[in-house]
């Protein structure tokens, strides 16, 4: 249920990022969600659009990338894939484990689009 | 972190940074946490409190698991003790405050109308109006929900998580997200465990330490007074950690915030 106010946030970041980066919109929007999050991806791909509409992201495509629950046991040391009700070193069967993968929340990129001229002074911008 | 010089570049995710895309498009990397804008309210809040030297602490649970008993048992107990005040998080209502004030203790309920979790900006909202000069103890009262509010840092130091024995001893597996955030859980009404024969105290801690979490997992009654020492106990303990933290210039977030994301290439 709280993911149309992630969506909202979302929206004013890629929109943050545009204005930015002076581009008229985004095209493609690439967040990482892994399970651990607390937010259902398909949930968000729903509310998206509600929050983007009327915006600068208004056609922009959403994908997801997929981050595996990866946890590293402090007892043995290794790092194994894990479920997440049973965080468990899958080496050594030990609790004392830790996330280090599978409970990000990020906008890690967004594809921009500037339907301004080439032959404009802005396109000289150096943000390639 | 800064989204202007690059830092938020690190070996671990510049292959994200720069790729090949469409003729006319531009790529840019954002790599930001999704809930920024949150973080930096929850980390401003963070800052209120320690300038004032207060130990927060968010209470979450599943509605009517005995947050709001918990509390006035716990304010009768420690209100002459420490100054207190609490904020209140439901849909509807000012029950919840009422019951608060009616102990003595300065309460502010947050009325989310259908938000199902409280977030950084109502809470810093509700510190407007309530007064946290010479406070010791603030404790937040989330909405009831074993979800959402999870995904939400308020600014607080320490998360509790309630789970009563009317409910599954498995809740612990059902919501992880949940229950991996508990800097401690709390099994309440142990009185009707007598009654209750299918909540096994030791499973839901078998199921807590699945989650890789080595929160104190403590057995009470706020309404029959059973195990409140132990908690209470903690809560001063909790309170003097705060204390020398405060005096030494540092703070603290919440069990898997502060640990889990150093192993990570980005902060969010």
């Amino acid at each position: 249920m709280h993911e149309l106010a992630l969506a909202q946030a979302l929206v004013e970041q890629v929109d943050a990022v545009i204005s930015r980066h002076s581009a008229t919109q985004a095209s493609l929007i690439r967040v990482r969600i892994g399970p651990l999050a607390g937010v259902v991806p398909e949930l968000l791909a729903t509310a998206f659009p509600l929050a983007a509409a009327g915006s600068r992201m208004e056609h922009a495509q959403l994908e997801f990338a997929h981050a595996p629950i990866r946890v590293r046991c402090q007892a043995c040391g290794a790092e194994t894939e894990a479920l997440m009700n049973r965080l468990l070193c899958g080496a050594c069967g030990d609790w004392h484990t830790q996330v280090i993968s599978g409970d990000e929340l990020l906008l890690e990129s967004v594809e921009l689009i500037n339907d301004t001229p080439l032959d404009s002074p802005r396109s000289a911008h150096p943000y390639v | 972190m800064c989204d202007t010089c690059g830092c938020n570049l690190t070996p671990g995710n510049q292959h994200l940074a720069f790729r090949p895309v469409a003729k006319g498009a531009t790529a840019v990397s954002v790599l930001k946490g999704l809930l920024a804008k949150n973080d930096d309210q929850a980390a401003h809040n963070r800052e209120h409190f320690d300038r004032r030297g207060i130990l927060a602490i968010n209470l979450m649970s599943s509605p009517g698991s005995g947050k709001t008993a918990l509390l006035e048992a716990t304010l009768t107990a420690l209100k002459d003790e420490f100054a207190c005040a609490v904020i209140e998080g439901d849909l509807e209502t000012e029950n919840d405050a009422e019951r608060i004030r009616a102990v003595g203790v300065t309460a502010h309920q947050i009325v989310t109308g259908t938000a199902c979790h409280l977030d950084a900006h109502l809470v810093h909202d509700a510190l407007h109006h309530m007064s946290l000069d010479g406070v010791d103890l603030l404790f937040i009262e989330n909405v009831g929900n074993l979800v959402c509010p999870a995904s939400f840092d308020l600014g607080q130091h320490l998360n509790v998580t309630l789970l009563s024995v009317t409910e599954g001893d498995d809740k612990p597996a059902k919501y992880p997200v949940m229950f991996r955030a508990a800097d401690a859980m709390l099994l309440t009404k142990t009185d009707l465990l007598p009654v209750l024969d299918d909540f096994d105290p030791d499973k839901a801690e078998a199921h807590l330490r699945n989650l890789a979490n080595p929160a104190p997992v403590l057995r009470l009654s706020a309404r029959k007074s059973l195990g409140m020492d132990a908690w209470l106990a903690w809560l001063r303990g909790q309170l003097a950690a705060q204390r020398a933290r405060v005096a030494i210039g540092q703070s603290r977030r919440p069990a898997i915030q502060s640990d889990g994301m150093k192993y990570h290439s980005v902060t969010a």
